[in-house]
């Protein structure tokens, strides 16, 4: 079997296994190439049937336009359930505090978002698009990752993970964070994108946009940037590799407009795809730290 | 292109973070950013080269103390194969987590120490790819700098190694005398090593041919969800979905359901936008029933010429895998794909000491414990002998109060 049929198959397999152990799942959609594949992957396993489960998106505020507009109309295409999570709602609840600074992102607030959701809604098990190679404490988590009450993810008390049997049981109030696409890389993601023709929101591809230079890279010149004099603002041909609240996805620049060229950058590119976020970035023990409280 | 999914064993001391390190960096698998991470890194070789064996930490409290705790994953491609590592530590604190790793390998790559040979952890590595029944072995005999890449030691080892082997029914071995730290015969054939004619280890890897041998198993379908869509264009569809674990599927085939043990024959196999007038091992697919027949998640079509084991009461080998040990008196939860039902651990045999294979006599199973044991369902199992077809024939056992996965059966026989 060819490596993005047996990648395929293992996804759909995961999907399948949510639908029959959880109550109350539910599919993260960022908006992002990842969660636009597993939405594919969601199709392949449930059709002709509904999807057992609705789109959860976590909305900064801070999302691209391009992305929003993808997701609004992908859902509608695909005749399913789209919930929306505002940050902005849990800060103006109190629950949230705004960062202050430059540097400011609302990206660690999604964590208190995506709690409050899971917890109005009583979802038991979250769909999310992570891949073991993004980062290395990815590296070590499992397919069905439990996490506590406060969402919390315990590196140390992780089941077991044995053949393709996965333990999805629970008590009430925690749930289970699942990654189909675990075993994928990021060239196997946009291989896949090209085999199956799935289409991607248009910040993926090069075009022009204001950008500042901002600790060494290029980030798109949007309000929530809070761009002043210091900050030098050019034009520049420039496209994402990861599509993230805009405080924190750089971009690349690069002249790709099409998918065979972007998989030949990425093949031959030096930067690793979280390379170009910034959260990552503070420590090096950063997103082992964002998991245990709770992030996606 | 396929993959290829490898399990390393052995310890910090082999050398095998600094294996996986050297497959990684040779192949251009590390990326800058991630290689600048290393190079800031407050860790370094004696000669102050980086420290490649960093690759492979990932969690702090690891980093911390130098070791691995946890199975981790890498990812690497060339243009022959994908692969995939699942790393996993070596001492026998860790037997759980090097036993997760093996479940989900094909080929396992054990490293000796030249200076060594085979020690107590080899023969406990050795033991529990056996039992886990990964078909390859690949012996990589490690540090030959150390020992001025000298033939006669690689030689002592293997034919020391051969007769740990035979005990094991571990057949098909490779040996390949290598370097992690210097990369002799990792990625590039050495010239310290002339004597040696074989493959280097990348080599091997992406040439072994592993899914030959599950060609002739008979065809298993576990159904993990019922596809209903009760529309009024459908309202008669009625598709059960899942991934065949062994053997292939044709339309047309007669199949029985378990446990039920009714027959029907399969009338169409379905993916997503077409029909496949087959369904090999490891495609997730949706079959269509000539009959309609009650049949749910936790059901398995079996290819009706070959029935699996159908039993409550099985002999098999387990490896427990929690802090608070095996309760005999107590309920548990088996689960065989996706079926789950409720279970008593009956009774131990024994106890098997894996750094010397002995047999012991004891009531107690502990965390990272490996025995025999018998346990008794509440409802049967269908599966087949693990060490024939390890597809249908691994489940693994939950505390029902904790919900934790406690341990992993490799099933043998029913009673």
């Amino acid at each position: 079997m060819d490596y993005l049929d047996q990648l395929e198959a293992e996804a759909i397999a995961i999907l399948r296994e949510v639908a029959g152990q959880f109550e109350k799942p539910a599919l993260l959609f960022s908006g992002g190439k990842d969660s636009i594949t597993l939405v594919r992957l969601a199709e392949k396993a449930f059709r002709p049937g509904k999807f057992p489960f609705p789109l959860v998106h976590i909305d900064t505020g801070h999302n691209f336009p391009e992305t929003i507009t993808f997701r609004d109309q992908l859902a509608e295409s695909i005749g399913e359930k789209l919930i929306i999570g505002l940050v902005q709602d849990s800060i103006d609840s109190g629950k949230a505090v705004e960062q202050k600074g430059k540097n400011a992102s609302r990206n660690a607030l999604q964590t208190v978002t995506l709690l409050e959701t899971i917890e109005k809604y009583g979802f038991d098990a979250c769909i999310g698009g992570a891949r073991r190679d993004e980062e290395k404490a990815r590296a070590k988590e499992r397919i069905f990752s439990v996490r506590d009450e406060f969402g919390q993810w315990d590196p140390k008390r992780q089941r077991p993970e044995l053949w393709n049997t996965f333990n999805g049981k629970i008590h009430k109030g925690e749930n289970v964070r699942i990654f189909p696409i675990s075993n994928w890389t990021e060239l196997d993601v946009w291989n896949y994108i090209k085999r199956e023709k799935i289409a991607l929101p248009s910040i993926y591809f090069a075009h022009q946009r204001e950008v500042v230079f901002r600790n060494g890279q290029f980030m798109a010149a949007a309000e929530a940037l809070q761009i002043d004099e210091d900050d030098e603002v050019s034009t520049r041909t420039v496209r994402f590799r990861t599509v993230g609240d805009m405080t924190c996805t750089a971009a690349v620049e690069s002249e790709k407009t099409d998918i065979d060229d972007i998989i030949l950058e990425i093949s031959q590119s030096k930067i690793s795809e979280r390379g170009a976020r910034m959260d990552d970035k503070v420590s090096e023990a950063a997103m082992e730290d964002r998991k245990k409280g709770g992030y996606f | 292109m396929d993959i290829l999914k490898f399990l390393t064993a052995g310890s910090v001391d082999d050398g095998k973070s600094t294996l996986i390190g050297r497959l990684l960096y040779d192949t251009d698998s590390v990326l800058a950013d991630q290689l600048e991470a290393i190079q800031n890194a407050n860790r370094k070789n004696d000669d102050g080269t980086v420290d490649l064996a960093i690759l492979t930490d990932g969690l702090k409290a690891e980093r911390e103390q130098g070791i691995t705790i946890d199975v981790a994953y890498k990812y690497f491609q060339t243009h022959k194969r994908k692969f995939i590592i699942a790393d996993t530590p070596g001492h026998i604190q860790y037997t759980r987590n090097m036993v997760t790793g093996a479940s989900n390998a094909d080929l396992a790559i054990i490293l000796i120490d030249a200076r060594k040979g085979v020690i107590e952890q080899t023969i406990r590595h050795s033991y529990l790819v056996s039992l886990l029944a990964l078909k390859h072995v690949v012996v990589c005999v490690n540090k030959m700098d150390m020992v001025a890449y000298a033939e006669d030691v690689f030689e002592d080892i293997k034919a020391s190694y051969l007769t740990l082997a035979s005990q094991l029914n571990l057949k098909q071995i490779t040996f390949i005398p290598v370097s992690a730290l210097r990369g002799d015969n990792i990625v590039n054939s050495s010239l310290n090593m002339a004597w040696y004619n074989g493959k280097c280890l990348l080599e091997h890897l992406e040439t072994v041919e592993v899914a030959e041998q599950n060609k002739n198993l008979p065809a298993r379908f576990p159904v993990q969800w019922v596809i209903r869509p009760q529309t009024d264009e459908l309202h008669d569809y009625r598709g059960y979905a899942g991934r065949v674990a062994s053997g292939a599927f044709n339309v047309g085939d007669a199949v029985t359901v378990y446990p039920s043990g009714t027959k029907s024959n399969i009338t169409k196999i379905e993916v997503f936008g077409g029909e496949l007038n087959q369904a090999t091992q490891g495609a997730s697919v949706t079959i269509h029933l000539q009959d309609n027949l009650d049949i749910s998640r936790g059901d398995l079509l079996a290819i009706s010429s070959a029935a699996p084991t159908v039993a409550n009461r099985i002999e098999a080998d387990i490896c427990w895998m929690d802090t608070k040990p095996l309760d005999t008196s107590q309920m548990y939860l088996i689960q065989h794909h996706s079926k789950v039902t409720k279970c008593k651990i009956t009774d131990i045999l024994y106890k098997v000491n894996i750094n010397t294979l002995e047999k012991i006599n004891t009531p107690d199973l502990g965390l990272n414990d490996i025995g025999r044991v018998e346990i008794k369902t509440a409802d049967e199992l269908a599966f087949d002998p693990y060490q024939l077809n390890k597809n249908n024939g691994g489940a693994i056992i939950i505390d029902s109060r904790t919900n934790v996965t406690v341990g992993a059966l490799m099933l043998r026989a029913g009673l």
